[in-house]
């Protein structure tokens, strides 16, 4: 192939996935002159699985993702067909929204914003090898001989590496849904000495709505109250598709049964590791036999198409066998599929090879985000997508990498996770990941992260003046509650009654008052107006902040030590060889993992309190400069 | 990994004049400020001073000792962190007592040498030292595996397990609740996690229970001998000590009525008070009086409240059954060699439910039963000598109350309408102090069990 220069760039971003377009936008948006190649220009933004952006965790890291100033959450907010917000029975802690997408305006939606975006150029082109001099990146060699050069590459090539495509005794080399695999850019990162892991993952089958009998299905509509994950969000979608349920049965399970001879899981046709979290109908019947039947959501996968997708069907039995499940569900008796689930398999790389700003240790100026991380969702792309977009441009702009810690935001402990811990399945949030998930709420994302979208230019002033001022607003009116005694009066027994809680003995604070499980900001605001009329997300920060104050300072002061041990900075060339007294175990994890911090070394697993207590002694002792590597 | 507050004795061990509790750490001065009361708050006590006052019981509001407390603000100290130095009344009951309260107030029982680590690793000990605390450390590691590796083996670590599972298992579910809010499992409710809250409470007071036990072990049984002159106190006493082997203690310096003997009964160990007095002749006992019975029963554990088999019961007796009221007390209805003009229908009743017992003390008939009345009032019947597990550590013990006081907060936060997820904070934080007792890291064991116990998926 002849080669020829296809021009100079800050950064180029392999991929237009959920990875690959934060990336690219962030690293534009911030003044960085960006190439995006994709291998299909009618695949950005594609969603080869589920229709829905959200939920538990996941919904977060959108919210997360919209305060620092990426796309995600803007751009449900403009082609969702439902939302709902999970958890509303429970605390502030583990609400989360969840949209169902419109899977094709999704993708058209983005593109287009992608189109508009000043500094960034979309364009089509396979990429096969990268341009490395010295263990620095230089650029990239497309298929088609285009050598592109820039300071900066994201790789965000999802499940495409090596991906191939496993359906019953039939396996053929493929990206998802039929795409051009990228073969070639995965053998190319093992020479150049990354190691990498086989993992797979899979989808369901798509039936036709037209020939569903939801009569037999229960709906699930969407919320009544107009809901939107961006901070930025004014115009909101009232028209919206119910999704439906209905479940197995006895008959399906037997004829699954009667199958697994045929199915590539239990033939052993499949190497890859797939996700506990997300098995197929095949091993759930399997693992959990006593289960008499399991859930199936039917989910539109957008307005102008009939396509349905079978959440909870996800297989790889063959074609023919698919089929026949599908009729023995309820609702589904006459329906006729459209596309066959599969399993597919794909190339990632060990997380731990990476710093946290997601750059790879091996090759200065090359970032990975997303699937090909190990991670699997949308929402853990993208939130990485925009880190390394971030940080790739920072680092052309000469300036520290933004690194999110585990207190700060969902995106950190993801991030965080990857890198010190690794993972040996694709990796999926769950708030039980988080240990101060009452920190990283829903509701308080902006709270969070504004001031550092702000910082590195990616929220825009205007919006940056509303988020002081909502701050603002807060702090007052908590402070305004604190001060204002409410004292017992035939008022405010009345309230207080009518809000079921118990009768006031004595007069208390208003602050104090909210506390009660049963009072919310609204009855106090009866005894105690404000001076003008809050907005409906103030009042609601003011009761959350006030309500759960107690356990909220009690996990600030856990931050609080760890942030002591976060600000103990290791440095990245240690040579953990030469210390001693550190177990040879731990000692092997620390220089694969080469933690920037005592906090992260700690969190290596492998390592013991008393390892980071012998490196705490060189460090306090000034002699980690002299083990560092020659 | 942190610098937390740790404390420890930092006198040897074994009867003194004084002993020292010694904390270190950022809350040293909080801490002890929480079970202090003195003139005024430690906190704001001048640096290296010593101020008198005494440690109360935060629980109860009982003043447990009285103290002098050193108080040393970093960083001009030895481990250049805050610390405290509570100076107690010597005797390890009473120096451990306080060290327990502090322990219970969340600092953490100190490491052998590690005041000497903290002064190391915050700077201030000599450079040339650096390898020598790197193999302290090492060594101190392994030994304290060891110790690990063998509580795993034991019964206790399996008794903690089975709790975490139970914990771990509500936990898991409470998390499926929230992952998967459309998952199809049963919604946890605060009733159940009350149910299994109680449960878990329970079984770490028994935990506890077997601390006390462990204790008695280590230290004896407090127990006294009672009745009126010449029912057999004597015989009693010889009986238990020739058959058992007394080891005599004479403490030096202390007066002869507070000479103890220690004998082994079926695996319990009694402490045998005040034998001088049962040792002397008949009418110095009469010469106590009330007041000096009364105050030997109440530094009593157990009663042995001997009675004549030959006699009617008399005002005496009956008055010695009312001062032993709310002791566990065995009566024993002696001389059964003779008429029986005792009304032991009289007896039963004032003994209630707790254990009568006939001997003839000269014929040598009747001890056995007494013996085993005893084994059985402290095995309580539901715990085998052979295969007991002794919570005996003060840190297992400190973990296990802040693990009981981590659920009692979230079984208040269910009582004040706090939403499910709110209240497994403290369940999942007394699950990891529970894992702390055995030795077990947290990791992945929630997600685990997550995905074991559910089936979730798309």
């Amino acid at each position: 192939m002849m080669s020829y220069n296809g021009g100079k760039f800050d950064v180029i971003v392999i991929g237009a996935g959920h990875a690959g377009v934060e990336a690219g936008l962030a690293a534009a948006r911030m003044g960085a002159d960006t190439l995006m190649l994709t291998l299909n220009l009618d695949a950005v933004a594609y969603m080869p699985c589920n229709p829905s952006v959200g939920g538990p965790a996941k919904g977060i890291v959108v919210r997360e993702i919209d305060a620092l100033g990426g796309e995600m959450a803007r751009n449900i907010d403009k082609t969702h067909i439902q939302m709902r917000m999970l958890n509303t029975g429970k605390g502030p802690a583990v609400r989360a929204l969840r949209a169902q997408a419109d899977k094709f305006t999704y993708q058209h939606e983005m593109k287009q914003t992608i189109e508009d975006t000043e500094n960034l150029l979309l364009r089509q082109g396979m990429v096969e090898k990268l341009i490395v001099e010295d263990g620095q990146i230089q650029g990239v060699i497309t298929q088609t001989g285009a050598e592109y050069y820039a300071k900066t590459v994201v790789v965000t090539t999802g499940t495409y590496l090596r991906g191939k495509v496993i359906l019953g005794d039939l396996s053929y080399e493929s990206g998802p849904n039929n795409m051009q695999p990228s073969v070639n850019l995965s053998y190319h990162l093992q020479e150049l000495g990354f190691d990498m892991v086989r993992f797979k993952t899979g989808t369901p089958p798509r039936v036709n709505g037209q020939t569903i009998d939801y009569d037999q299905t229960e709906i699930q509509p969407g919320d009544d109250v107009p809901r939107a994950f961006s901070y930025e969000t004014t115009k909101y979608i009232t028209d919206q598709l119910p999704c439906w349920l209905t479940y197995t049965n006895a008959e399906t399970h037997e004829l699954i049964n009667g199958n697994l001879s045929r199915s590539p899981m239990y033939s052993g046709m499949i190497e890859g590791t797939g996700p506990r979290y997300c098995p197929s109908i095949e091993d759930k019947i399997v693992r959990f036999n006593d289960k008499p039947r399991h859930q199936i959501f039917l989910e539109p996968e957008g307005r102008n198409t009939k396509e349905v997708y079978v959440q909870g069907l996800s297989t790889s039995l063959p074609e023919d066998v698919q089929h026949s499940i599908l009729k023995t569900i309820p609702g589904l008796q006459n329906v006729r599929m459209m596309r066959p689930g599969y399993a597919i398999e794909y190339d990632a790389i060990v997380p731990t090879q990476l710093w946290p700003s997601l750059e790879t240790k091996k090759i200065e100026g090359l970032f990975t985000a997303g699937q090909i991380n190990g991670t699997s969702g949308y929402e853990e792309a993208a939130g990485q997508g925009l880190m390394a977009g971030i940080n790739a441009a920072r680092k052309v702009q000469g300036e520290e990498p933004l690194i999110l810690d585990r207190s700060e935001a969902y995106i950190g402990v993801l991030i965080d996770d990857l890198i010190t811990k690794g993972t040996n399945e694709p990796y999926r949030l769950l708030t039980s990941r988080a240990e101060y998930r009452l920190l990283l709420r829903h509701d308080n994302a902006d709270l969070r992260l504004t001031e550092k979208g702000y910082e590195i230019g990616l929220i825009s002033e205007d919006r940056y003046n509303s988020f002081t001022d909502k701050k603002a607003k807060i702090a007052a009116e908590i402070k305004r509650l604190e001060k204002t005694i409410i004292k017992v009066s035939d008022d405010a027994q009345k309230i207080v009654e009518e809000a079921g809680s118990a009768p006031m003995k004595e007069a208390v604070s208003a602050a104090l008052l909210l506390k009660r499980p049963e009072i919310t900001y609204d009855h106090v605001a009866r005894l105690t107006e404000p001076e003008e009329e809050l907005e409906a997300d103030v009042k609601e920060q003011v009761e959350i902040q006030v309500k759960y104050e107690g356990y909220i300072s009690k996990q600030l002061e856990q931050v609080e030590r760890l942030k002591k041990m976060e600000n103990k900075k290791l440095p990245e060339d240690l040579d953990y060889m030469a210390i001693n007294g550190i177990a040879t175990e731990a000692r092997q994890k620390l220089a694969e993992v080469r933690p920037l911090s005592i906090a992260q070394a700690s969190r290596v697993s492998g390592v013991n309190p008393s390892d980071v207590s012998v490196l705490l002694v060189y460090m306090e002792q000034g002699q980690l400069q002299k083990v560092k590597q020659a | 990994m942190e610098m937390d507050t740790i404390s420890a004795i930092s006198t040897p061990m074994g009867e003194g004049a004084i002993g020292i509790v010694r904390i270190s750490g950022d809350d040293a001065i909080q801490l002890a400020d929480n079970l202090f009361k003195g003139k005024r708050p430690l906190a704001e006590a001048e640096t290296h001073t010593i101020n008198y006052g005494h440690i109360k019981d935060p629980d109860t509001g009982d003043i447990v000792e009285e103290v002098m407390v050193s108080v040393l603000k970093a960083p001009r100290t030895y481990t250049k962190e805050n610390m405290v130095e509570i100076n107690c009344h010597g005797g390890l009951t009473s120096v451990n007592r306080v060290l327990q309260l502090v322990l219970n107030e969340g600092a953490r029982l100190a490491e052998p040498g590690e005041f000497t680590k903290r002064a190391f690793l915050n700077g201030r000990i000599d450079l040339s030292q650096a390898e020598g605390v790197i193999d302290l450390i090492r060594a101190k590691t392994d030994r304290a595996m060891n110790v690990a590796m063998n509580q795993v083996e034991g019964k206790l670590s399996q008794r903690i397990q089975k709790l975490r599972q139970a914990l771990l298992e509500t936990v898991a579910h409470v998390e499926v609740n929230i992952d998967y809010p459309e998952y199809d499992a049963e919604e946890m409710t605060l009733e159940i996690l009350q149910e299994k809250g109680s449960f878990v409470k329970k079984e770490i007071d028994r935990l506890l229970q077997t601390a006390q036990q462990g204790k008695i072990l280590r230290e004896g049984l407090s127990t006294v001998i009672i009745g009126r002159p010449n029912v057999g106190k004597s015989s009693l006493l010889n009986s238990l000590v020739q058959e058992n082997k007394a080891i005599v203690t004479d403490i030096p310096g202390t007066t002869r009525d507070v000479i103890e003997e220690y004998v082994n009964v079926r695996g319990v160990p009694l402490r045998l008070l005040d034998t001088a007095g049962i040792r002397e002749t008949e009418d110095v006992v009469e010469r106590l009086g009330v007041e000096r019975s009364r105050k030997v029963i109440n530094s009593a554990e157990l009663v042995l409240l001997v009675l004549n088999n030959n006699e009617p019961l008399t005002e005496a007796d009956e008055e010695l059954f009312k001062l032993s009221e709310g002791h566990d007390v065995i009566t024993i209805v002696n001389k059964t060699d003779l008429e029986e003009k005792i009304n032991l229908n009289r007896v039963r009743k004032l003994a209630g439910n707790r254990p009568v017992v006939a001997t003839s003390l000269l014929k040598d008939e009747g001890v056995d039963e007494l013996e085993e009345a005893i084994r059985e009032l402290f095995f309580e019947g539901d715990l085998e000598t052979g295969d007991m597990s002794y919570v005996s550590n003060s840190r297992h013990i400190a973990l296990l109350n802040q693990a009981k006081k981590t659920i009692d907060d979230a079984l208040g936060a269910m009582e004040a309408g706090m939403p499910v997820d709110m209240v497994q904070i403290d369940i999942t934080k007394a699950w990891e102090l529970l894992g702390e007792v055995i030795g077990d890291s947290v990791s992945e064991s929630l997600i685990d069990q997550l995905f074991s116990q559910f089936c979730l998926g798309k």
